[in-house]
């Protein structure tokens, strides 16, 4: 009974964590915004930094994962290796949020000392969005970490809690 | 016992990497005069300084640096100093997590500070930002040295994280094997 609730948690979890960086994912994807001014119009998408192209692909790769390893059954081998590929995506999520959040805090602040001027002034749309996609990452990131959590203690049981 | 000697030796490693990325990049600054203007026939120079403390991203990326070879300095001197007395679970388990969060954090700190150099290497046509790297470009020689040696690190920690891990799975198979004789030792 107990063995059941843990999967069934660790299978909510997974489904979260899943939910959460497709959200992330297709939030940035759809973020797109028409600004014009002087009769000058510039477009925003999500493909003009690099660090927001790394946060798409980053998210498409973890909620891959997630998606696939929500169908690993229960007494295979692989929950061994699941430890060190969830170790991994944390890596990459943190990697791409930091990354994705670094661009973003200049595109609002801009940079006075390097002559940079922010942009959300006049894409506020694209600028909520992306603020939108990166709080999804963020929350894909925690459940992440919790994963890693689980799946070390249910592959490891490191306190012998399991009689076998 | 040969696994203690590899973990001792990636730690080293990884100790001095993050610790070489961190002193590079903070003792990162360049000052140099430029011709802003000319009213006339005289031009007026300014004195502008590119210092890591301006990106918030780079700031950052030293904070986690410092932070990273510290926590493997405390490991060193708690495996030199320790040596294989009381191996208990909590020991293992807390320094497994210990060490996945930290590569998490340095893995963090190394790529906003490289997309933040990407930017400042190629500017953004989009948004009208223009490159540094031409004007500055012994600080962003210093901040590519600082970043390989971070990445390294994070390569380290990795491996680092994933010896840990292997610790733990050999200490609970062995824990196993010894309190139900009748169940098999997975062999790793």
């Amino acid at each position: 009974m107990v063995k059941l609730t843990k999967r069934i948690g660790g299978l909510v979890l997974r489904l979260a964590a899943f939910g959460a960086a497709l959200a992330a994912l297709i939030v940035m994807i759809t973020s797109r915004e028409r600004a014009s001014f002087f009769a000058v119009s510039l477009e925003a998408k999500y493909t003009d930094m690099a660090a927001f192209k790394y946060f798409v692909i980053a998210n498409a790769v973890v909620s891959v994962y997630s998606f696939l390893v929500l169908f690993l059954p229960e007494k295979s081998l692989l929950w061994k290796f699941v430890v060190v590929l969830d170790l991994v995506m944390t890596m990459l999520l943190t990697s791409s949020l930091s990354a994705a959040l670094a661009v973003a805090l200049v595109g609002k602040k801009g940079n006075e000392n390097a002559g940079w001027l922010p942009i959300c002034g006049q894409v506020p749309k694209f600028c909520d969005q992306v603020t939108g996609a990166l709080i999804a990452g963020f929350v894909a990131l925690v459940l992440y970490v919790l994963l890693l959590l689980y799946s070390l203690h249910s592959v490891v049981d490191p306190f012998l809690l399991q009689k076998t | 016992m040969a696994r203690e000697k590899i973990l001792l030796g990636l730690r080293i490693f990884a100790f001095m990497a993050t610790l070489a990325a961190a002193i590079v990049m903070g003792l990162n600054k360049e000052t140099k005069t430029l011709v802003v203007a000319t009213i006339g026939t005289t031009p007026i120079k300014a004195t502008l300084t590119a210092k890591f403390q301006h990106t918030p991203a780079f700031v950052f990326f030293v904070i986690a640096n410092v932070m990273v070879s510290f926590h493997n300095l405390l490991m060193i001197v708690l495996q030199i100093f320790k040596p294989k007395l009381e191996i208990k679970c909590f020991n293992l388990i807390s320094v497994a997590i210990l060490d996945m969060l930290n590569a998490s954090l340095v893995s963090a700190a190394a790529n906003a500070a490289a997309f933040m150099a990407e930017l400042g290497k190629n500017g953004n046509k989009h948004a009208k930002w223009n490159k540094i790297c031409d004007r500055f470009a012994i600080y962003c020689d210093h901040g590519g040295g600082a970043l390989i040696a971070a990445f390294a690190g994070v390569i380290l920690m990795l491996l680092i994280s994933a010896v840990s891990i292997s610790r733990l799975l050999i200490h609970s198979n062995k824990s196993a094997a010894a309190s139900s004789p009748s169940s098999l030792a997975a062999v790793l």
